[in-house]
Order: structure tokens, then C-alpha cells, then sequence
């Protein structure tokens, strides 16, 4: 366990978008910390809100379109009101971001090499005479084996997974003590991914740095991250060690997610589908355990008030709503690992 | 078993210019000679390392890039160029789900608009039955209908590449090329297309070339599968030849740096995939020629091919690939 204060400390962050004139909440009370050192993972189902929290750590919301509430503690500094330039001065050398899509991350007319540099130029980390030699340099760690090929190119003439890579070059480029990294390995090929991965923890084990991860791929997961924190409709429903969430899931989406996974060993035709889709935004009662409109034989339960302070049953595991007591998958539906494999062999 | 597409000894080479004349001075051997068919109502698995040269491949297919030698053959006819293309439907019969979500869908259309363009271009629906397709489709890939006059921007990655695939499927394509199209989801919603796309292949008998990182979802999918390694195929066969028995020390290599679901055993895994990567090390030599690219490919049984060794490569006499490499530099000038 990871011990010590907090280099990230969100406490009831909220994040509301302008969506055509209405005012949508996309981000309900999220608390969440990460510690020097410790790797957090963020997981969650596609549109939960997981990039919307990484993007307001970053402070990269259009405040005409969006509010953030709630506190977001940087090493010491309130990001929710800070002004853009004391943004400057954070980003990069406090928190860095590998985003999600690289090609509209990256200048499409701006060679690699300068794009790097640029990152560099915003802080005075590296000195300017190194700037050249730091670019190579940092493209050969991320795995680019040409690297002063590549620095004199252009995003488009590059494929998806270089890219990536170069996004993950500037991302690191000032060393920063929080790294965000928004699906930063699904352009990889597997044993780029390894490396990538690797480099993330050395760099992490080096200079004691936090990271926060959001993955949907829970073997990353199991193999990066010391604590998880799984997210459903724009609010945490679990979080605990890695060990907590993945060998004792207690939320009933926790438990879904982890069985709707291709492994290796799933080779039945189908693969299991949680029913239904999440609400829309404008259907979205924070109030309530949201996900339990989706599971058919919990439909009473789904119309319940629930608490904003999840329950803690094993310390450190934290679990919203009351569902998770008396959870169990019914006919046909099975548990995850032990189940499918019965399932199979049939 | 009808073959709808054939690949015949592909080569794409990008040119790279340098200097003050912005002379060709070298190639990138993005694809560089790969041969293979996909047939009818069937899924062919793509799997490499990152630039090895998968979506190049994805891209001469849909006749977003011209090949620089070789043929693509549909339904038996010659569709290389692409005048050749017109006559046949091809390019409403032929789509691609592209791997950049983001980039690929124009931020100053609707999703509506985005959807219904392919359904302009190639059916001639009236304004209802247009309605109508776009919502069914919409359903398809589980997204809200409320959404259908938002923007790009206005949406999470996995929700992009939902509309991606809408768009794809809207005109019932015979071959559609998937590139990375599950990536960008959870698990969930990956689950629902996956499964989707298994339904509609069923349904209509679509075919699709599936260009994937993720070994578990390939191995899920697909009925044979390539292993593409430096604009290269290393290894080609069914889903237990290549995922049972592996040949070539760039599949293993792959099939070791699989995450583990397994939260307890991290240090034995990592040790295992060093331990992989260290034979690859030590033994690329008998694997890679002197340029450093992988040898031609021999068959082991009727579905299985591995690319030789360089004992056998020698063996059988087949060029270094070098004097190739120099004469094609030459070519270009
Ligand atoms: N700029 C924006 N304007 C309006 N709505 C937005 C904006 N950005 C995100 N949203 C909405 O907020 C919700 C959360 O989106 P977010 O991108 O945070 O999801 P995510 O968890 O990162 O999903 P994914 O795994 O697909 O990347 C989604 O419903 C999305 O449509
Ligand atoms: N327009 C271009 N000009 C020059 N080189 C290019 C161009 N497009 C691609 N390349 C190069 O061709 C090679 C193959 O790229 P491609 O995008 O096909 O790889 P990929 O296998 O799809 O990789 P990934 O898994 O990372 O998406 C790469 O070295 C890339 O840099
Ligand atoms: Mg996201
Ligand atoms: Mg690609």
C-alpha cells in the first residue's frame, strides 16, 4: 500500500456541458486521489466521463460551454479556479496528458521534432542547447527506432501507433510529477505496449510520479495499477486496491464489466452483453444507483435513493449504492473466470 | 468456400524526400509484398506491430492509396486501378471503419449528416426511408436518437467510433475493412459490436478484414489470421495454428506480452515475456535479412506459413532482399 499525501486530491468534482442551450450534468461527485508513486486506474464504460475528469484536472474545458465544481488539489494548487496562466505554468512540469486521440492532439503542419520542442520551450526543465538532443532522445525511449527520420516528419505520415508514441514523447518531455494517460496504449501492438508500459513504471519508479490510467483493458489494468477506480455515468461506483476490485468486485457493474471481457479462454460464440445502453446525459438522476435500470430483475432497487457516501465494507474498498449486498447474476448468467470455463466445456 | 478478394504480392513504398530539392532519396517499405484472400461471409484477422504496415494494406483495399506493385483481385476481376472499380459497385461494396475515430468524421457535420453520406452517394433513398435507415442504425450501434443532430466533438472516443461504424454499415457492404474498430470501447460496448458484427456477417454475408491489436479479440473473431512484421507477413494460418502453435519468434513475441488478467502473478508474467523478448534478441539473425526485413514465407501445412529461417532461405536460394532494396532505390530516382 501506498502511503503518504496526496499529489492529486479531487473532492466532490462535478462537470456540467452546454449541450444546444440545456445545461447537462456529465460529472457528478467525484472524489479521487493518487499518491507520488502510485499508478490510479480509471475504467469505466465508453462516455462515463473518465476523459471529462482528466480534462479537468488539466483545466482544458471551455468555461463558455462547461463549469467545473467541486475541489481539485495539485500538489498544493486549487486547479478548479486557477487562471489560464497559472495553468501554463502547471502543465507540462506538474501534470502531463497523453490524450486519447493523437492525430487531433497532435499540429498536422507542424514537423514531430518541433512539436516536441515546442512542449519543451513552454518551461525552462530543459535547457535550450539540449532541446535537439532530448527530442532524439526521448523518441528512442518511447520505441521509435528511427528516430531523427521521424522528428523530420509530419503527423499524417506516420501510422496510428507512432503517433501515439510521439503524443507520449511530449507528454513526458518535462517530467511532469502527475501523468494523465487517457488510453495511452490502444494504438499498440501488444509488445509496444509492454515497453510503453514498462517505461511508464520506470520513469514512475524513478522520479516517484504519479499516474493516473484510464484503460478500458483490464489485463493493463491488473498488470499497471495499484489502486482502481471504476466509473458509471459520470460517478465513481467502486474503488479500491487493484487486488480489492478485481478479486472481490462488489459493484454490480464492476462485476458485469469484468465478465464481458474477450480473454483468451472465451471462445463461445457470444460474448456477454450488458443489456441496455447508459442514459443519455439528459436522463442521467445522479440520486439514484444508475446502472440498476440495466440489470431486469433489479428494476425496484433501480428506483431507490442512494446515499452520496459510499459504503466501505473491507478498508479502503468503497462501494456506492446498497445493490452490491445481495447481487447475483441470474439464469444463464454467469459469474466471470470459474463460470465461463463450466460454460465452455459444455 | 467463394474467395471474394485476393492480394497478390502487394508493395506500397512511400518515398522519402530530403534536402534542399526535396530529392527521393529513400523508401519506406510500408507494405512490401504480402499475398493473401479473404472469402465470402468470412473474417480475416490482421495483427502486427504497430507501423508494420496493416492500415496501408486497409487503405490500397478501400483505394485510399495506390499501390505501388501488385494486384487486388475482387469477385475475380482486377480492381488495381481505379477506374476499373466503378462498374462493379466496388466502392459502395467495399468500406472502411477507420482507426482514428476523431479524424476521420468531419467536425462540422451531424451525426446525421456523417451517416447519411454514403446512403446519398450510393442509394437513392426519399427524405423517410432516409430518416428511417439513419435511426435503425443508430439503434444498431446503441447510440440515443437524441444525439443524431450532435457534433463530433460532443461525443466520448468509444461514441465516435460507434458513428464510424454506422456510417460504415449503411450502405450493406460486402467487405468491410476494421480497422482497429473495437479499440476506442470498454468492454461492454465492445461485447455489443463485436457481437453485432457477428450477426450482420451472418445475416448478409459480409466479409471482413479485421485489423486488430487485441490478441483476445482476434482470437475471438477471426477464422485465419496473418502476422505482419516490417511491411511483411512472419506467419499465416488458422486461429489454433497461429494462437496453439506458434512458429515464427515474432508471434510468440506478440503472444507473450498478452496482459494478464491476473492481478497476483505480475513479476512471473513480466519474466516470461523478457525471457521471450531475450531469444528474440539473440536470434534475429536466423530470422531477419541483411536489410533486416523478414524472409519469404514457406508453407508448413495446407493452412499454416511461417517465413523461413535463414538456414532455409539460403537453402532454397532466395535472395537476401538487399540487391532488391538497391534496385528499386534506383527506380525511384
Ligand atoms: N465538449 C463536450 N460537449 C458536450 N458533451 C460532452 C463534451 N465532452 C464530453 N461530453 C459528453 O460527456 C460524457 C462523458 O464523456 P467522456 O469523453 O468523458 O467519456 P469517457 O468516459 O472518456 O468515454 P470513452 O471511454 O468513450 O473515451 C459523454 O456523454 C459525452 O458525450
Ligand atoms: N503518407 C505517408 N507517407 C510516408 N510514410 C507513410 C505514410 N503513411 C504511412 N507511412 C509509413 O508506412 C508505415 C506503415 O504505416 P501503417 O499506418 O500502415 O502502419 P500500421 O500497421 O497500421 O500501424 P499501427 O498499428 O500503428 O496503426 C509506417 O512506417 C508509416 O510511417
Ligand atoms: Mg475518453
Ligand atoms: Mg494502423
Amino acid at each position: 500500500m501506498i502511503i503518504g499525501k496526496n499529489l492529486l486530491e479531487a473532492k466532490g468534482v462535478g462537470v456540467d456541458f452546454r449541450i444546444n442551450g440545456e445545461w447537462l450534468t456529465a460529472l457528478y461527485n467525484v472524489d479521487l486521489s493518487v499518491k507520488p508513486g502510485e499508478v490510479l486506474a480509471l475504467v469505466g464504460e465508453s462516455g462515463s466521463g473518465k476523459s471529462t475528469f482528466a480534462m479537468s484536472v488539466m483545466a482544458l474545458h471551455n468555461p463558455n460551454q462547461s463549469r467545473v465544481t467541486g475541489s481539485i488539489m495539485l500538489d498544493g494548487h486549487q486547479i478548479v479556479d486557477a487562471t489560464e496562466a497559472e495553468m501554463r505554468e502547471l502543465r507540462g512540469v506538474k501534470v502531463g496528458m497523453i490524450f486519447q486521440d493523437p492525430l487531433s492532439a497532435l499540429n498536422p503542419l507542424m514537423k514531430i521534432g518541433d512539436q516536441i520542442q515546442e512542449s519543451m520551450s513552454a518551461h525552462s526543465i530543459v535547457p535550450k542547447e539540449q532541446w535537439q538532443e532530448h527530442t532524439i532522445k526521448l523518441l528512442d525511449e518511447v520505441g521509435i527506432s528511427k528516430p531523427e527520420l521521424v522528428a523530420d516528419q509530419f503527423p499524417h505520415e506516420l501510422s496510428g501507433g507512432m503517433r501515439q508514441r510521439v503524443m507520449i514523447a511530449i507528454a513526458i518531455a518535462n517530467e511532469p510529477d502527475l501523468l494523465i494517460a487517457d488510453e495511452p496504449t490502444t494504438a499498440l501492438d501488444v509488445t509496444i505496449q509492454a515497453q510503453i508500459l514498462d517505461l511508464i513504471k520506470e520513469i514512475q519508479a524513478e522520479k516517484n510520479i504519479g499516474v493516473l490510467l484510464i484503460t478500458h483493458d483490464l489485463g493493463v489494468v491488473a498488470e499497471m495499477a495499484d489502486s482502481v477506480a471504476v466509473m458509471y455515468a459520470g460517478q465513481i461506483v467502486e474503488r479500491g486496491t487493484a487486488e480489492q476490485v478485481f478479486e472481490n468486485p462488489l459493484h454490480p457493474y464492476t462485476r458485469s464489466l469484468l465478465r464481458a471481457n474477450p480473454s483468451l479462454d472465451t471462445l463461445n460464440d457470444q460474448l456477454y452483453v450488458i443489456p441496455g445502453v447508459v442514459p443519455a446525459l439528459s436522463e442521467m438522476d445522479h440520486s439514484r444507483d444508475l446502472f440498476l435500470e440495466r440489470v431486469p430483475w433489479m428494476q425496484e432497487a433501480a428506483k431507490e435513493k442512494v446515499s452520496d457516501v459510499p459504503a466501505e465494507p473491507e478498508e479502503g474498498h468503497f462501494v456506492r449504492g446498497n445493490a452490491w449486498k445481495d447481487f447475483k447474476f441470474q439464469d444463464g448468467y454467469l459469474e466471470p473466470g470459474r463460470g465461463q470455463k463450466e460454460a465452455q466445456s459444455k | 468456400m467463394t474467395e471474394l478478394l485476393r492480394i497478390e504480392d502487394l508493395k506500397v513504398h512511400y518515398p522519402i524526400r530530403t534536402g534542399f530539392w526535396n530529392r527521393i532519396t529513400d523508401y519506406v517499405y510500408a507494405v512490401d509484398g504480402v499475398n493473401f484472400s479473404i472469402n465470402e461471409g468470412e473474417t480475416y484477422g490482421l495483427v502486427g506491430e504497430s507501423g508494420s504496415g496493416k492500415t496501408t494494406i486497409g487503405s490500397v483495399i478501400v483505394g485510399l492509396e495506390k499501390a505501388t506493385a501488385g494486384k487486388v483481385i475482387y469477385k475475380g476481376q482486377d480492381v488495381t486501378k481505379a477506374s476499373s472499380r466503378r462498374k462493379i459497385h466496388y466502392n459502395r461494396d467495399v468500406q472502411m471503419i477507420f482507426q482514428d475515430s476523431m479524424s476521420s468524421l468531419n467536425p462540422r457535420k451531424t451525426v446525421y449528416q456523417i451517416i447519411a453520406e454514403p446512403l446519398h452517394n450510393f442509394e437513392h433513398l426519399d427524405n423517410n426511408a432516409m430518416d428511417k435507415r439513419i435511426k435503425q442504425l443508430l439503434d444498431i450501434v446503441g447510440l440515443p436518437q437524441r444525439t443524431l443532430y450532435q457534433y463530433p466533438f460532443q461525443f466520448s472516443g468509444g461514441q465516435r467510433q460507434r458513428i464510424g461504424i454506422a456510417r460504415a454499415v449503411a450502405t450493406n457492404p460486402k467487405l468491410i475493412v476494421a480497422d482497429e474498430p473495437v479499440s476506442a470501447l470498454d468492454l461492454s460496448v465492445q461485447a455489443q459490436v463485436l457481437n453485432f458484427m457477428k450477426d450482420i456477417q451472418k445475416e448478409f454475408n459480409i466479409s471482413y478484414l479485421f485489423i486488430s491489436h487485441d490478441l483476445g479479440v482476434v482470437r475471438h473473431m477471426t477464422k485465419n489470421i496473418a502476422i505482419m512484421h516490417l511491411g511483411r507477413f512472419v506467419e499465416i494460418g488458422t486461429r489454433d495454428d497461429v494462437f496453439d502453435d506458434p512458429q515464427h519468434i515474432y508471434t510468440k513475441r506478440l503472444l507473450a506480452a498478452i496482459p494478464e488478467m491476473d492481478v497476483t502473478n505480475r513479476e512471473q508474467n513480466k519474466a516470461h515475456r523478457l525471457a521471450i523478448e531475450k531469444q528474440y534478441q539473440d536470434h534475429h539473425a536466423d530470422y531477419y535479412d541483411a536489410s533486416g526485413r523478414p524472409y519469404p514465407m514457406r508453407k508448413l501445412t495446407d493452412t499454416h506459413s511461417v517465413a523461413m529461417t535463414r538456414e532455409e532461405a539460403e537453402a532454397a536460394g532466395v535472395a537476401s532482399g538487399k540487391a532488391e532494396a538497391d534496385a528499386l532505390a534506383k527506380g525511384g530516382e
